[in-house]
């Protein structure tokens, strides 16, 4: 944790990347007809977003938790040292 | 924080969001349940890499005692359980909605299901000894038993069975038959690799904090002396 903008910065892009790359691939759903029955009507009226953005918001919530965790151990393991 | 803990978080919001965003085929039965394959299926690959971990450094104790071998032992050991916990209640759930029911007596359940109790006896044989040079020798030397009953039961029997629901056992084929549309692969495996990395990283933590623990109950015990 020597500098630390420098470190936000970095976990900012490592957040952002699969956003990017999610661009593309989401608009590859065309339905077809007498096939399997999949969730094609929840995806044309574009809530499995919300199903996609609730476990975004949950596993952003579960790392943000681990890795302040991992800071509190950090910061344990100078003090243990320096006593 | 180290690169790798970047790479975990990266790729679990990627697998999080292509999960559901990505193509998957259409298949009858399964549906959109096949998704499972990027949450359910990396719990168990997560819990044997994490087990396997945890068993050579039960081996390591045994031919060189320390007590930092046996925190990493036990600290792998936990989370493996964790992850095992997690597969077969995802399992149990997807079960219920494609084959009509929480549990069957089908190899590849039961042996997932003996696997975890084995484990979790490793959990109970070192909460009863209170001797900690006995129980880390004791647990080591079980550990290894744990781990040599579990592969067989896990991807030997199933696999050797007549008959088996489950994907890839008994003759069934496995998903590699699907997700060769290479599409779910490009999923597949950076969800693999994604979740056992969180496995590794939860076992970091909990192993630092017991070293600092530790460390910190040796300072005291120099100040009283």
């Amino acid at each position: 944790m020597k500098n630390k903008k420098n470190n936000w910065l970095s976990r900012a892009v490592a957040l952002l990347l699969p956003l990017l790359l999610l661009g593309g691939a989401a608009l590859a759903q065309a339905p077809a007809a007498a096939e399997p029955e999949m969730a094609d009507a929840l995806r044309q009226s574009g809530k499995i977003y919300v199903v996609v953005l609730v476990l975004v918001i949950i596993v952003t919530g579960l790392l943000v938790y681990l890795v302040r965790l991992d800071g509190k151990v950090s910061r344990l393991e100078k003090e243990a040292e320096s006593r | 924080m180290k690169w790798w803990k970047y790479l975990t978080i990266a790729l679990l919001l990627y697998t999080v969001v292509m999960g559901f965003l990505g193509h998957v085929p259409r298949l009858a039965i399964l549906n959109e349940t096949e998704r499972n394959l990027y949450f359910h299926v990396p719990m168990w690959f997560g819990m044997t890499i994490i087990l396997l971990a945890s068993v050579i450094n039960s081996v390591r104790y045994l031919r060189n005692p320390s007590s930092r071998l046996d925190i990493l032992a036990h600290e792998s050991a936990k989370t493996g359980i964790l992850l095992g916990v997690l597969g077969l209640m995802t399992g149990s759930l997807w079960a219920r909605y494609t084959w009509g029911t929480w549990w069957t007596t089908d190899v590849k359940l039961n042996g997932a299901a003996v696997t975890m109790l084995i484990y979790a006896a490793y959990l109970v044989l070192r909460g009863s000894v209170r001797d900690e040079q006995q129980r880390a020798r004791l647990s080591a030397i079980y550990n290894i038993f744990a781990f040599s009953a579990a592969i067989p039961l896990l991807f030997i029997m199933p696999r050797l069975a007549e008959a088996s629901l489950h994907p890839g056992m008994g003759g069934n084929p496995g998903f590699s038959k699907y997700d060769l549309d290479s599409a779910m692969r490009l999923v597949f495996y950076p969800a693999v690799i994604g979740w056992t990395l969180l496995g590794v990283w939860i076992t970091e933590v909990a192993c630092r904090l017991a070293f600092v623990q530790e460390k910190i109950y040796e300072k005291q015990e120099k100040q009283l002396a």
